[in-house]
This record gives structure tokens, C-alpha cells and sequence, in this order.
């Protein structure tokens, strides 16, 4: 399989004026091109900070990071949709193209055949309040690919949704990821929406965060993340994982 | 026309009721006072050299108007607010900007904002008069002084409280500092923007009034000002009773802006 991202000894240290923490370090891993791959892990273990590294929002203290294409594009979904309220949602979809002056009537006409498709299309000249945390949840994510990243990075994004909602929009999720042929990095805590969900599991060590294991995911029968769920060896992936973890209140 | 339910019939007649009430209960207060007043002054139960009273305040109102000098002192006074006003606002939001978008500058200017801001700045109202002058320039100097740095704390505060979660998100799509400012930081700031022109409006009148009741030759201030010494308390009271009126028209105007900004928003 083709590496699209390497990364190698990354370390991550904060500072402030009580002093500093040492929240990553160190992590080597290999991203293949379009695989999707989940991160768990304790809480407060750094897996945030690798998102922000990743998408230049914060410095690397050490180690390198090496994308193996040009011109690469990274896009990043939060953990909250940020949608704004005095925009449509057509218009907060359109926002990232405004920002790198890439908006024109090609990439416009590109955002609204995303949104037509994946069931947004009557709601396209309303506004975020009328939609709800699902649908929202949703245009943020078409926001996100409307700039067109090589790599997605999601950060625990359905864990403001309730229950039911989580589940059908990480079908929605993963289906959107798949079709567009997307490389997706999933930073999660439900290991049974990293196992249904993913390629390839990282597990990462509590603070400060080492990579503990690395799975393949291999599911007979493998389909949608809700079917994935009845597969005889998702219960096996979710023990080996739950102890790995090591988790002691 | 689609036929309602008794119930909503019902409804709407309470409501309109309530509103008449309101409506009958706002003109009878005035009626009332006013009454009350005009009958205290002709059975002398009350000095009208000292208290006046509705009818001498509309002789007075109509002999000013005859003068032709009514609506040129009220003239004075609204232009001066307007430019208190219209200078303290873009000062205001230009600052503001400044220091949003150097935490730095902030953080140094921050005790002198708050000096200003609380200083009474009638205080400095002598210094002015002897630094710019005893003209028309020193009222709206006064006025400036008074409604710019509470301008400057207000936007400034909404900027700084702007979601920092929308600004991550820009940030996450490569958003340059200007793009967060114009495309973030100003449109999530309209409402905090309108407010402040409700109590910028009001601040500029209120610098201007004591502007004019320092150092003028003309205006609302100035008729309160030469009322008093001369001892003529009609003219004070008629004085007192145009600025409230100008004061109400002019926190109105602002008010349709501000519907028709918010109308436009959702």
C-alpha cells in the first residue's frame, strides 16, 4: 500500500508559566493513502495535539513529520460543528474556499452537488439553527471536504450527538469518506466506533502518549460500521483493546 | 379569510385589549401630571416663579419659535451630537481592531482605557476650554471624551469574546488573521456593534449638553444654562422638555437600524 504520511519520533511539549508537560512522546506511524484509521485512547493523551501537529495548528517539539505529495491539503473536522449562525449553509460550506481564494463557479457548483448528494440539498439556502445535530454535524463535514484535502482528520465527531444520531451518521460518515476516496485520520474514544469504522487501529499509551499497538482490522462479512458491529471478531478486537488501554479509575 | 377557533378569537381580543390599556395608561399619566401642575399654578398653590408651569412653557415654546431661534439652537445641539457620534464610533471601532489584533498593545493600554473610561471627564472640562478654545470645537471634544473610550471598551470586549471554538475552525482552513477579522470577528459582532450605537448616541448627547453648559454661545445647553442665570425657568423647563424630545428621537432612529440589521441577520 502507498505511504501518503510519515511520522517519525514526534514529540510534543507544553509550556506555561507553572511548567511544562510533556503530552506526546514519541509516536512513529505510517498513514496509507486512503485508509481510514482511527487513534484511541485515554483521555487527555495527546490525541488532539497530533490532529493540531498534523494541520500546522501547533508547533512539534521534535521529530519529523513527511508528506508523501505535493501541495498536500489537510482538512480538519472538529469535535463541534462551528457553524455560523448569520450564514447558510451553502455559504458556511463555501467558507474554506473564500479563505484560500479558491471559490469560483466550478468549486461552488462542486460544494452544492456534495450537499445535494448526501441529502442536504432542500436546506441549502437555510440556516444552521433549523437543522439538527445530525444534519449539522453533516454540513460540517461537507464543509471540511469542500476545499478537496488528501487527508481528513476527525476529532471525536459525533461525540455530541446522541446515541441513535451517532450511529447513523457514522454510517453517513463513513459512506462519504469511501466515495470520495478519502484518506480519513478518526481520533475517538468508543473503540466500537473505531472498530466498525476503521482500517487499522492505533492505540496510544496514556500521558505522555506512545504508539502501544497497532491493529489491522480484518471483519468476515465487512460492510456498513452498524453491520460491521454483528461481526464475530468485533467482540475479540474489543476485549484485546479494552485491555490494552489498561484503564484504572 | 380562514375562520378561527372561539379560542383564538378570544386571544386576540385580550391582546388587544391589553394594548389599549397600556396605551390609555401612558397618555393619563402625562394628562394627569400635566393637570395636576397647570391647576396648582392658577389656584397659586405653587410659586410659578420657581416652578413654572405647562401653559408659560408653551408660551415660551411658541415666542421662541416666533424668534425663529427654536430650531436653530436644537440644530446646534443635534449636530454636534451627530459628530461626537459619527467621530467616536469610527475612532471606537478602529481602536478596538488595533488592539484585537495586537494582544500586546492591549495589554499595555489597558490600565490607561481604564483610567480614562472612569475619570469624570467634566473634570478635564476647564483644561479643554483652555486648550481648544471656547468654541464649538471644545463641545464636541468634550463629547468625544466622553463617548469614545466606553465605545472602545465595549467593541473591544466583544471581539476579544468572539467563540474562540469559530475561530479554531478558521484557523483549521488556513484562515490569514484579516480573513478571521472580516469574515468572524466583525459579523458575529453585529449585535454588540448596534448596542453600542444606542449608548453612544446617548453618551455623545450627554457630552455635548455639558459641553454647552460650560462653554457656548448656542444650543439646547446653552438656553438651560442662560435660563438659569437669568433666573427664567420657563425657558429652563421648556429647554429640558425639546432635549427629551430630541434625546427620544434620536435613541428611536437608532432603534429602526437596529430592527432593520437584525431583520436582515435571520
Amino acid at each position: 500500500m502507498k505511504t501518503i504520511l510519515t511520522i517519525e519520533n514526534l514529540r510534543k511539549i507544553y509550556h506555561d508559566v507553572q511548567g511544562e508537560v510533556v503530552a506526546i512522546d514519541n509516536i512513529s506511524l505510517d498513514i496509507y493513502d486512503k485508509e481510514l484509521i482511527a487513534i484511541v485512547g485515554p483521555s487527555g493523551c495527546g490525541k488532539t495535539s497530533l490532529l493540531s501537529i498534523l494541520s500546522n495548528l501547533e508547533k512539534k517539539s521534535a521529530g519529523n513529520i513527511t508528506f508523501h505529495k505535493d501541495n498536500i491539503r489537510i482538512g480538519y473536522m472538529l469535535q463541534k460543528d462551528a457553524l455560523f449562525p448569520w450564514r447558510t449553509i451553502l455559504d458556511n460550506c463555501l467558507i474554506g474556499l473564500e479563505v484560500n481564494h479558491t471559490l469560483n463557479e466550478k468549486t461552488k457548483q462542486r460544494v452544492i452537488d456534495l450537499l445535494n448528494t448526501y441529502g442536504l440539498g432542500e436546506f441549502i439556502y437555510k440556516y444552521p439553527n433549523s437543522l439538527s445535530g445530525g444534519m449539522r454535524q453533516r454540513v460540517a463535514l461537507i464543509r471540511t471536504l469542500a476545499v478537496d484535502p488528501d487527508i481528513l482528520l476527525l476529532d471525536e465527531p459525533f461525540s455530541a450527538l446522541d446515541y441513535m444520531t451517532r450511529l447513523s451518521l457514522s454510517d453517513d460518515v463513513y459512506k462519504i469518506i469511501k466515495n470520495e476516496g478519502k484518506t480519513a485520520i478518526l481520533v475517538t474514544h468508543d473503540l466500537a466506533e473505531a472498530i466498525s469504522l476503521s482500517d487499522r487501529i492505533v492505540v496510544l499509551s496514556k500521558r505522555p502518549a506512545i504508539v502501544k499497538k497497532v491493529y489491522d482490522i480484518h471483519l468476515s462479512n465487512k460492510s456498513t460500521p452498524i453491520q460491521n458491529r454483528k461481526c464475530k471478531e468485533f467482540n475479540l478486537y474489543y476485549d484485546q483493546i479494552w485491555r490494552d488501554l489498561d484503564v484504572h479509575l | 379569510m380562514s375562520t378561527y377557533s372561539e379560542e383564538h378569537k378570544q386571544f386576540l381580543q385580550k391582546r388587544k385589549r391589553n394594548r389599549i390599556i397600556v396605551l390609555f395608561f401612558q397618555i393619563a399619566i402625562i394628562v394627569f401630571f400635566l393637570g395636576i401642575w397647570e391647576i396648582s399654578a392658577r389656584m397659586g398653590w405653587i410659586n410659578t416663579f420657581l416652578s413654572s408651569s405647562p401653559s408659560k412653557v408653551l408660551d415660551t415654546f411658541s415666542s421662541l419659535w416666533q424668534q425663529n431661534d427654536l430650531l436653530s439652537h436644537v440644530w446646534i445641539t443635534v449636530y454636534e451630537t451627530l459628530i461626537s457620534f459619527g467621530v467616536s464610533l469610527v475612532i471606537g471601532m478602529g481602536v478596538a481592531s488595533i488592539l484585537w489584533w495586537n494582544k500586546t498593545i492591549a495589554k499595555i493600554i489597558d490600565p490607561y482605557l481604564t483610567i480614562m473610561n472612569s475619570l469624570p471627564k467634566v473634570a478635564l472640562g476647564p483644561l479643554i476650554i483652555i486648550w481648544v478654545g471656547a468654541n464649538t470645537n471644545s463641545i464636541i471634544f468634550m463629547a468625544l471624551l466622553i463617548s469614545t473610550f466606553i465605545t472602545i471598551i465595549n467593541i473591544y470586549n466583544g471581539f476579544v469574546s468572539t467563540d474562540p471554538y469559530y475561530v479554531r475552525l478558521l484557523q483549521t482552513l488556513n484562515a490569514k488573521k484579516y480573513q478571521i477579522f472580516y469574515k468572524l470577528i466583525v459579523p458575529s459582532n453585529k449585535n454588540t456593534i448596534v448596542n453600542c450605537l444606542k449608548i453612544n448616541i446617548s453618551m455623545s448627547l450627554i457630552g455635548v449638553i455639558m459641553g454647552e453648559l460650560l462653554v457656548s454661545k448656542k444650543g439646547l445647553g446653552y438656553l438651560i444654562m442662560y435660563g438659569s442665570q437669568v433666573f427664567n425657568i420657563d425657558l429652563v423647563i421648556t429647554s429640558v422638555v425639546l432635549l427629551g424630545i430630541v434625546s427620544y428621537v434620536m435613541y428611536y432612529i437608532i432603534s429602526c437600524i437596529e430592527k432593520k440589521m437584525i431583520k436582515n441577520n435571520s
